[in-house]
């Protein structure tokens, strides 16, 4: 099995493989069987865009977490210029599981923070998988607050496993870093704009999620339970995973009919990871334009918006 | 074998299921920290706390505002409010049905009971968590109740209680449970630029989305004795960092040491404990209280202080 392909990726993964060896032999023995490859490639779209058209929750879930996913620190980049990162909560520490910092958005400041899992081993370790501990919690409320002050826009990109769940974590006070955020940001006196880039799990994807637009990637998922979690407390047995992410609806396209999402942001044939550059330019068009309805707002009917907007989840 | 089991007369067996905790339905009850076998009157005297072991036993919602708020004029509000299916969730029963049975077994409609009333005199807003109903878990139903309460404090200026207890956001209603964290911290935070008092009394247990939300953004946390509270159960931690806890880890204690809370306070003295801070956050003058409130109930003499237009009891002769 290719590690770059997800289990119901693996025929499109064979098509690949065949299409590399031809291209090797191709450049070796300058055969002309550019034909041949070309016949192959379309071969090979043909089948993704079979496979992903008829994706179910749990494969989206996959997806989301695929290993070439990415992530927060490969998005701000080609998104955004001049990012300076800011760190620490000042209280405590600095958390690499949030990023965050001033950069421009079409050369206007804004606030950037997202949650970071980290590519390599050594960075996943460096970024605790992506799972905050109540300093990474804080250290966003610390910035979203000095956003406020310098009436900078709020952009979130939400990606991670969930909160930490260890000793340190909750001795800090995760709980209430959270909660903290949550009153906050129903508060913050500017636009703020939550992506959900990948795998927004529970308390900890909230914890930096509260806005008044909320987006999703195409296949990144939601949930107040991971999958799994769900599976093992209902059913008693987290091989039902795939049943618990069907009933929870943990994809947009269910979240936007609940009307909790507000947009689905198209993903490049096969997946974000297919195609950064294509991904961040779509992110990019999206905050633009979201960006440019928000500012338009009065302060006032802002907040007033996005109060009303927290008060009617579920009605 | 308990001595209970000995003088129980043959042929009468009781249940493996039902052998820690409890002793024939009756006049008694079985303490399950310490064993003790206690004289309901009496329990029921002391709040529902072991007179021996001190153990804060678990109370149901009505019963915990029915001893908090004054005897009369108290009333619950917001019956209205009714969990809603909105994913049609199905596991191996529908979500559907595990409501109805648990609107059977608890006779409520979900898990939080809303009531108005007063607190020696004070008017204010009480809500509970009844953990017997799923969990106490948080799905739309709890935290719009909650909202409303909340609403309604800041509408009319007075202080607002929560008695938690809960397992965390409810599974079956998604990402709808989740945003009610957002929903019910939000209100909370309109109270504290308004300046309304919110007190969070923490009771066993309270992990996940109500911990990371409304029960700790109290202007006052406060915990009963032994309470457990934490953002993630002990079984995930252990699994995650695969070591053993430290024995109190997440208790009352715990959290009073980090600083999550500002006070540990005995069932028995909730009632004190919270109208003396609420009416100092009131600047309200608090009439002095017989010592055994429930034998002797004041008869209210509407007062009006230099501060406030609200009924005071009158001070008692000394």
């Amino acid at each position: 099995m290719n590690p770059n392909y997800l289990d119901f990726e693996q025929p499109i993964a064979e098509l690949e493989v065949k299409i590399e060896e031809l291209q090797h032999v191709g450049s070796d023995n300058e055969l002309n069987i550019s034909e041949e490859i070309e016949t192959l490639k379309q071969k090979s779209t043909k089948l993704t865009e079979k496979i992903y058209s008829n994706l179910s929750s749990w494969d989206i879930v996959k997806v989301a977490r695929h290993p070439l996913r990415p992530y927060s620190m490969d998005y701000i980049p080609r998104i955004f210029t001049e990012f300076d990162e800011l760190h620490g909560d000042r209280h405590f520490g600095d958390d690499n599981a949030i990023v965050g910092g001033i950069a421009r958005l079409n050369g206007e400041p804004v606030m950037v923070i997202g949650q970071e899992k980290g590519r390599a081993v050594k960075d996943k370790v460096m970024r605790n998988f992506g799972m905050p501990k109540p300093e990474g919690y804080r250290k966003a409320l610390r910035l979203m607050e000095m956003a406020e002050r310098f009436k900078l826009p709020v952009i979130t990109l939400i990606d991670t496993p969930g909160a930490y769940p260890g000793i340190d974590s909750e001795e800090r006070g995760i709980s209430e870093s959270i909660a903290q955020n949550l009153a906050v940001m129903s508060r913050l006196k500017t636009p703020v704009i939550c992506i959900v880039i990948g795998e927004g799990s529970s308390g900890g994807a909230l914890g930096i999620g509260v806005g008044d637009h909320l987006a999703m990637l195409q296949y990144s998922t939601y949930f107040v339970i991971s999958p799994e979690g769900c599976a093992n407390i209902i059913w008693k047995d987290s091989a039902n995973a795939p049943d618990a992410a069907e009933a929870m609806g943990v994809t947009s396209s269910v979240l936007q009919d609940l009307g909790i999402v507000d947009a689905t942001i198209p993903e490049p044939l096969g997946g974000a990871h297919r195609d950064v550059d294509l991904m961040s330019e779509r992110i990019k068009a999206h905050l633009t334009e979201q960006l440019d309805v928000l500012r338009q707002l009065a302060l006032e009917e802002l907040l007033d918006q996005r109060y009303q907007r927290l008060l009617s989840y579920g009605n | 074998m308990s001595w209970i089991d000995k003088i129980l007369p043959s042929g009468v067996s009781r249940s493996e299921s039902t052998k820690r905790s409890s002793v024939p339905e009756g006049l008694w009850k079985k303490c399950v920290k310490c064993d003790a076998v206690l004289y309901r009157p009496d329990l029921e005297r002391n709040d529902d706390v072991c007179p021996k072991c001190d153990h804060h036993m678990r109370i149901g919602a009505r019963r915990r505002l029915d001893t908090f708020l004054d005897a009369d004029g108290r009333e619950e509000i917001f019956t209205d409010v009714e969990p809603v299916d909105r994913l049609k969730f199905k596991d191996k029963k529908r979500y559907r049905d595990r409501l109805a049975a648990a609107q059977k077994t608890t006779g409520e409609k979900d898990a939080l009971i809303a009531m108005r009333g007063t607190l020696k005199g004070m008017p204010i807003v009480a809500v509970a968590f009844e953990f017997e109903f799923h969990g106490g878990s948080m799905g739309y139903a709890v935290g719009e109740k909650f909202t409303r309460a909340a609403q309604l404090a800041l509408a009319e200026g007075i202080p607002l209680v929560c008695f938690a207890a809960s397992g965390g956001a409810r599974m079956q209603e998604a990402l709808i449970s989740l945003m009610q964290m957002a929903k019910t911290s939000a209100v909370i935070e309109r109270m504290k630029m308004a300046a309304v008092p919110y007190i969070s009394v923490m009771t066993d247990p309270i992990y996940g989305g109500v911990s990371a939300s409304l029960a700790l953004l109290g202007d006052v946390n406060v915990a009963e004795p032994d309470a457990r509270a934490g953002f993630a159960g002990p079984n995930i931690i252990e699994q995650t960092i695969r070591q053993k806890l430290p024995k109190g880890f997440q208790r009352s204690e715990f959290l009073l040491e980090h600083g999550a809370i500002d006070m540990i306070v005995h069932r028995t003295e909730m009632r004190d404990t919270l109208a003396r801070l609420l009416a100092k956050l009131g600047h309200l003058q608090l009439a002095e209280e017989a010592v055994n409130e429930e034998v002797v109930e004041e008869e209210p003499e509407p007062e009006v202080s230099d501060e406030v237009e609200i009924p005071l009891e009158s001070p008692r002769d000394e």
